[in-house]
């Protein structure tokens, strides 16, 4: 799976390539997907065969890791509906396929989930769980838990209503659905449902949270990473953002949107349930990674999970009730001034919040938060979270004239920009117990690429120009870096090849909301563009052009 | 004889190129192949019409790129080439160059015949009755009524209709006239050519009346000047445009008013009734 283990710490066990060697790294061989759009996902290994699925048209490649220069063994071209393109919010990426049961799963931009056989490519399955009508698209890499694959929308750009299901992984067949808004029985809450804080207790509070009626179009989209704790078996996962009202369109904490939700893998019933942000104001997904560990926390052994937020916050919940445990500042925010650890609430600050008729400057973190879904990476050994992530501030105002569909609006106008110190980018190595930044390398664009940390106390992530950077886990020192062809925002994964040696790969290929401008060919004039992040990457096109390359690494 | 065959043919071979080069100018136009009244794949919205117009004046021929109006339309259109002109912008769209405007329209209220109609967004009426707002979708953007009754904080009863809606269906933006009809809901407040058109579609009859007032505060007009769009480059395309709207100003006007599209005058400080 992407995230390494159900864990979520994209943490290898491969020590061939260390500290000390990793300087020589080689590139062994390239593929091309043959689609310069942005690519996130992550190669996926099992025995001889690589997988490589390509952003829209979702083509799945396996690779013959045993032959030299790693020929294509077979393609499976899922033929998505073009019109699939205009419904995704930001760049038409997925996050890649997932291997289970001798099947490769993966979803497509149109809505569908499908199985192969892994061997041969074979079609065991394919269903439609997306109505692109709707708005609704899949970029997500599923998860497959035992016997099924779970699947999440994406669209809460276009009023979609959030949801999580779990397919039959033999069949296909849908087996249970939970949304993330409305009445208890669309959300799976029942007598299970035991959250940690007495705002989150009450019957329907998935629509009693909300005006009338808003909570069917109230966004949630569950786009993100699920973890998976085995002894419990409990599934965790985080909602979109609420949408598509104005904020103040829809008072209340419009459940259960920008939060997280613990459940039952098998029946998907809701255990208990968190909101990061209540009420929204600020389009923070609550859709990013969550890492399982169990550590000491004051004297105690804790099952916890970790998430660091697009609010800018790091969180230590307990997985096992959802009681926040810690909430400490990663990145620079003035938008909220602290998680209130005895009710679990963020405070917002006044004078940061969005209003019409005025500008309002210098919010931080922007719309797309201190990180969004490049996923962070834990190595046990230096008991350290390597966070890849944003250094960005927006200014905000509703002006713009837009038009849609025949219907002209008024827009919000955002306009992301750098935060202090003007890098754009930031690599932290965050002491989970210490709850604080043991080293910080500072990019220059945001860093979009997930992180990878090796028991050879190496941790590898890409940055937006296109290099390729292998650092020590314990200082942050630059060990090795490699100039791919165009910007990164993939996830790198390492493996053991056939031949019993470490190799570390990596897609190339710039794009997602950050990189749209490059992807996209979006006009670094229009600085509102890329729903604002087009003024905070308009130097982006002098650094780096579309792309769509595979690269893999070995000592020599 | 065998002097006069090459001669005609010559003469022929010259009627013939200019004809393929009167014919040779396309007018290539991008529109959504399903949203009346303004543009569907069968060319019957308002929007096809008048670009007929335009293409008789240009002596052009007209070429569709069918695409649904979604967010990065422009960008995968217009300034992706596949197209030179998008139809019903608002004037000056800052991603695009447009002409003058070939009509300005306003928001308008949508009840139903007999009962209370709001006379304006400062009306209690909507703070009883049951108001349905167009939803765009994008984040943080919404129309001008939802903006202004949100301002006021009328929330409890206000229901959104995407303009999206579902793209299975025809013309899925007309729901929210379609609701007024049904008693879904007691007024809409929409986009006044959408209502123009459905409002008179409907079994049960309905009344519009423009939203006053016509400017919101600052920030939140009502009323939009519509034009035509260019990529920002294109000055020649927009001034021979801007010249065939011209020439053609009494039969656009008369397929507005065919349409129904609410119109108001460009110099009128408030929106009288609608005829």
């Amino acid at each position: 799976m992407p995230a390494k283990n159900y864990a979520s710490t994209r943490y290898s066990e491969l020590s061939e390539i260390n500290a000390d060697n990793v300087k020589n790294l080689q590139v062994a061989f390239t593929f091309s997907t043959g689609v310069n759009r942005g690519q996130e996902a992550a190669p996926l290994v099992s025995g001889s065969t690589m997988y490589v699925l390509s952003p829209y048209p979702n083509v799945l490649f396996a690779l013959d890791l045993s032959k030299p220069g790693a020929p294509p063994k077979w393609k499976y071209e899922p033929n998505p509906q073009p019109a699939a393109q205009g419904v995704a919010c930001c760049d038409v990426v997925n996050r890649g396929p997932v291997l289970a049961n001798g099947k490769i799963y993966f979803n497509t931009l149109d809505g569908n989930t499908i199985a192969l056989d892994a061997e041969n490519g074979k079609e065991i399955w394919k269903t439609k769980v997306g109505n692109i009508n709707v708005g609704e698209t899949i970029t997500m890499a599923p998860l497959v838990v035992k016997d099924k694959v779970l699947v999440g929308n994406s669209g809460g750009e276009f009023g979609v209503r959030g949801w999580l299901q779990a397919l039959d992984a033999y069949t296909g067949k849908p087996v249970w659905k939970a949304y993330s808004t409305g009445p208890d029985k669309d959300v799976l809450i029942g007598p299970d449902f035991k959250p940690f804080y007495e705002i989150d207790r009450g019957e329907d509070l998935g629509t009693k949270t909300w005006p009338p009626e808003a909570w069917k179009q109230g966004g949630g989209a569950a786009w993100g990473w699920i973890s998976y704790d085995p002894d419990s078996n409990l599934i965790y996962y985080g909602t979109g953002n609420p949408g598509p009202w104005n904020s103040d369109q829809r008072p209340g904490d419009n459940k259960w949107t920008s939060g997280i939700f613990a459940r039952d893998a098998d029946t998907g019933q809701a255990r208990w349930a968190y909101q990061w942000s209540p009420h929204d104001i600020f389009d923070w997904d609550g859709i990013n990674e969550q890492i399982l560990l169990d550590m000491e926390w004051q004297g105690q052994t804790r099952k916890v999970l970790v998430r660091p937020e697009r609010n800018g916050y790091l969180y230590i919940l307990d997985r096992t009730t959802g009681e926040v445990l810690s909430a400490t500042a990663y990145s620079e925010v003035n938008a909220v001034s602290g998680i209130d650890l005895k009710t679990g609430r963020p405070q917002y600050v006044d004078s940061k919040k969005p209003q019409l008729n005025k500008v309002v400057r210098d919010i931080c973190p922007n719309a797309s938060g201190a990180k969004d879904w490049n996923p962070s990476a834990y190595s046990h050994k230096t008991g350290f979270l390597y966070i890849p992530h944003a250094n960005l501030c927006m200014d905000l105002q509703h002006s713009e004239v837009n038009y849609i569909a025949g219907t002209p609006y008024v827009g919000a106008e955002a306009r992301f920009k750098a935060g202090p110190g003007g890098n754009r980018g930031v690599v932290d190595a965050w002491d989970v117990q210490q709850a604080r930044s043991v080293w910080s390398i500072k990019e220059k664009y945001p860093v979009w690429s997930g992180a990878l940390a090796t028991a050879g106390d190496v941790v590898f992530y890409g940055t937006m120009e296109g290099w390729f950077k292998a650092v020590h886990a314990v200082t942050g020192q630059v060990l090795w870096q490699f100039k791919t062809s165009s910007g990164i925002i993939g996830q790198p994964t390492t493996y053991r090849g056939p031949d019993g040696h470490q190799y570390v790969a990596i897609l190339s290929g710039v794009g997602g909301w950050a990189g749209a401008i490059v992807s996209g060919d979006l006009d670094p004039r229009d600085a509102t563009a890329a729903l604002g992040f087009v003024n905070a990457m308009a130097d982006l096109k002098d650094e780096t052009t579309k792309g769509g390359t595979l690269y893999v690494f070995r000592l020599p | 004889m065998c002097s006069a065959f090459p001669k005609s043919m010559l003469l022929a071979g010259a009627l013939l190129a200019m004809a393929v080069h009167a014919q040779a100018r396309d007018l290539r136009i991008c529109a959504d192949p399903n949203n009346l009244p303004f543009s569907n794949q069968a060319g019957e919205g308002f929007e096809n019409k008048i670009v007929a117009l335009l293409a008789k004046e240009l002596k052009a021929e007209v070429h569709y790129t069918w695409w649904a109006q979604r967010r990065g339309f422009i960008r995968n259109t217009l300034k992706a080439g596949l197209c030179d002109v998008v139809p019903g912008m608002p004037a000056n769209l800052e991603m695009l160059r447009t002409t003058a405007p070939y009509y300005r329209s306003t928001y308008v209220f949508v009840t139903r015949a007999g009962e209370p109609q709001p006379t304006s967004l400062n009306d209690d009426l909507l703070r009883r009755a049951t108001v349905g707002v167009q939803m765009i979708g994008d984040d943080g953007s919404n129309t001008p009524p939802a903006h202004a009754l949100a301002e006021r904080n009328i929330v409890e009863n206000v229901r959104g209709y995407s303009v999206y809606g579902d793209y299975r269906e025809t013309s899925p933006p007309a729901r929210i006239i379609e609701a007024v009809a049904n008693h879904e809901i007691d007024i809409a407040i929409a986009w006044g050519p959408l209502a123009g058109y459905f409002g008179r579609r409907q079994s049960t009859p309905l009344l519009l009346r423009p939203v006053t007032p016509q400017f919101d505060g600052p920030k939140l007009p009502m009323v939009f000047d519509i034009s035509m769009g260019v990529r920002r480059e294109d000055t020649a395309l927009r001034a021979e445009l801007d010249d065939a709207l011209e020439q053609r100003r009494p039969e656009i006007e008369a397929i507005l008013a065919e349409f129904g599209v609410p119109r108001v005058a460009k110099n009128s400080t408030h929106a009288g009734a609608l005829p």
